[in-house]
């Protein structure tokens, strides 16, 4: 079963909440658009667990820096959602500055009978007045708002490009491409800075933070990527500022496949902890690995997404594409991760099969509620019917952000500006 | 596969290092696909200058490529450095090109030696007077590519789009770029004041790939206005 939404902008993030009921997505004009899973219902069988939209909202706007003539762009770069603790949802969200917390909340009831106003909202004049009654609730059709409650402003030189709720529901961090900084969700006018890389002198600068995350169940604990393909563990108990690691995670170079671009692409571009808390996985150019916390000299399990670029590193370099940022996923048990390629294509492996599918996320190969069909990339020799040759791709049509139901089988995944939703088909 | 342009190119050049013997076009050679990557390395961190807000993760990851194909470069000894005898008059070249690179960080810093004048095509050496720098190394010295490199990560806090403009205006000017650029780079560390930022490090034979060669040029710049 799937289905898609076509949205004005290109995606930039989508994040499931904590129950799977909610979808945000943000986009490259600083909305945030958010999906609701319909309800079961014993009459519309066929409707259920569809997907539809709850509720938009400008979350940025483009800022013009005056002090450095630079514009500060509106795109969405990640959401993040706080576990419900009431009746309203909470979410961050963040450009390469600012970050903000979003309350969502719904109003279903309007009071009426006022004394001073009448029904439009006119005021009365007080002298028209003979009787006093008490307002009253009435139903009224479902509005969902969404309010911004704190503005986190003014603490990131460099672009944020994580930010990450800690499991003690009162902290986050944000992380840009040098400093990371812990916030208090109350307090918006001062942060703490817990990782701080930027050398004294920026002519030494060799190596940014890529991305960062909080151990999902010690809060004490938290990781973050570089682009020299390392990751560092930090525990906040050890110090103030942790510059100093409590683990540090590299694999070795393979020196049979060193080039100019093996640093490039040993960059890491996403890592995220699994729901366990006992491994992490991160996404370089070619391949996603899964470490083990307990071991720092090497993943444990290392998957070939695209090897087939390894040849075109240089046109890749070329037309920029081997900056390209994508994330990776673990489904809600674990065992199979998932991320994205090009040609509109996704990528799933099965830790625990090692089987692995290539499927494509497009309007004409798919049907609502058909069944996707599994894709090959030939590299050489013949091509099969139904293959796709490697130098037929299309490296426009990249899928950088993708998202996984937290505990059932379905995806969510953004192919440019389109938002694709796939579920496990239940009978 | 590599920039659009160089293919013939780097077969003819091939060809050429082959003695001319083979009629058949044969593969660039690695010393050439080298150098076409370093290029190209050059040329998209200044187009980072152009962006709205330059990433600095590409920019790192790109003069990281820069310093591996220079440390290489060094080590095998086909870096070319510049020849003594020319560096009376050609510096100064360099010295203003380099400027180029630098320019919109020097604005930043607000230098007190005045703007510098445009460069205009074809217009080799400056009046020694007209060096912000003049010929006693007042300026502290730095290796001149480290410098460029340097002051590209300041300008990318410190951007000022009027000096980028300026940069690409002028396509002889950016020839001087590359090549100020490339035969500047002198092991990138820093070493004494002024001139002999430039001056050699290390002594290497010139190698047959010499960028002397107009035909290099004429190419360098075929990427930049092909970019």
């Amino acid at each position: 079963m799937n289905e898609y939404r076509g949205l004005a902008d290109i995606i930039s993030t989508v994040e499931f909440n904590h129950t799977g009921e909610l979808l945000a997505t943000g986009d490259k004009g600083g909305r945030v658009v958010i999906f609701q899973r319909e309800q079961e219902s014993k009459n519309q069988v066929h409707r259920r667990g569809e997907y539809n939209v709850y509720s938009t909202f400008q979350s940025h706007e483009p800022e013009f820096d005056y002090l450095k003539s630079l514009e500060i762009e509106e795109k969405i770069n990640k959401i993040r959602w706080l576990p419900q603790q009431n009746a309203a949802y909470f979410l961050l969200s963040t450009n390469d500055k600012t970050v903000k917390l979003w309350k969502v909340s719904e109003r279903d009831k309007r009071p009426e009978g006022y004394n001073l106003k009448d029904e439009e909202g006119r005021l009365r004049d007080p002298a028209t007045i003979t009787t006093l009654r008490v307002p009253v609730l009435r139903p009224m059709d479902l509005m969902v708002e969404a309010t911004p409650r704190r503005v986190f402003a003014n603490a990131h030189t460099y672009h944020i490009n994580s930010i990450s709720v800690n499991s003690d529901y009162e902290t986050y961090m944000s992380a840009d491409d040098l400093r990371i900084n812990l916030w208090n969700f109350e307090i918006t006018n001062q942060s703490f800075n817990i990782v701080d890389i930027k050398p004294a002198n920026m002519e030494e600068l060799t190596e940014v933070i890529t991305a960062a995350e909080f151990h999902p169940h010690h809060c004490n604990t938290f990781v973050y990527s570089s682009s020299k393909g390392t990751i560092r563990l930090c525990d906040m108990r050890a110090s103030a500022l942790c510059d100093r690691h409590t683990k540090f995670f590299e694999e070795p170079e393979d020196p049979s496949n060193r080039s100019f671009f093996s640093e490039i692409i040993s960059s890491i571009s996403d890592v995220k902890f699994s729901h366990s808390g006992r491994y992490i996985m991160t996404r370089d150019y070619l391949t996603v690995k899964v470490w083990d916390l307990n071991m720092e000299n090497r993943p444990i399990e290392t998957y070939q997404v695209h090897d087939y670029l390894r040849s075109k590193l240089c046109s890749l370099y070329e037309n920029d594409c081997i900056f390209d940022k994508f994330e990776c996923v673990w489904n809600g048990s674990d065992s199979v991760i998932m991320t994205g390629s090009y040609n509109n294509f996704f990528r799933m492996f099965d830790r625990n099969t090692k089987r692995d599918v290539t499927l494509e996320a497009s309007r004409e190969n798919s049907k609502p509620r058909a069944i996707l069909k599994p894709r090959k990339v030939c590299v050489g020799g013949k091509r099969r019917k139904d293959e796709i040759s490697v130098d037929s791709l299309d490296f426009s049509k990249k899928i950088l952000h993708t998202a996984w139901h937290p505990s059932e089988n379905i995806i969510a995944v953004a192919a440019t500006n389109n938002l694709y939703i796939f579920q496990d088909k239940v009978n | 596969m590599f920039a659009r342009g160089l293919k013939r190119k780097s077969a003819e050049d091939a060809e050429d290092a082959d003695g001319g013997g083979a009629g058949v076009p044969a593969a660039p050679s690695y010393t050439l696909q080298r150098q076409s990557l370093l290029d190209m390395s050059l040329v998209k961190l200044q187009l980072c200058h152009m962006l709205v807000e330059p990433n600095l993760c590409r920019s790192v990851l790109i003069a990281n490529t820069v310093r591996q194909i220079q440390e290489e470069m060094t080590q095998d000894g086909t870096w070319r450095v510049v020849a003594p005898q020319a560096a009376g008059r050609a510096p100064l070249d360099r010295l203003v090109s380099t400027e180029i690179l630098c320019r919109s960080g020097r604005e930043q810093e607000g230098e007190g030696d005045g703007p510098l004048p445009d460069p205009a095509p074809g217009q080799a050496p400056r009046r020694p007077q007209s060096s912000p720098w003049g010929l006693d190394g007042s300026r502290e010295g730095r290796g001149g590519f480290q410098k460029s490199l340097d002051h590209i990560f300041e300008t990318l806090e410190n951007k000022t789009p009027g000096s980028v403009e300026e940069l690409f205006s002028d396509v002889d000017s950016s020839y001087y770029d590359l090549d100020a650029v490339l035969t500047g780079m002198v092991g990138g560390t820093p070493s004494g004041p002024g001139l002999p930022a430039f001056a050699p490090a290390a002594a290497a034979p010139p190698s047959s790939t010499c960028r002397s060669d107009l035909g290099e040029l004429e190419h360098a710049v075929e990427i930049l206005v092909e970019t």
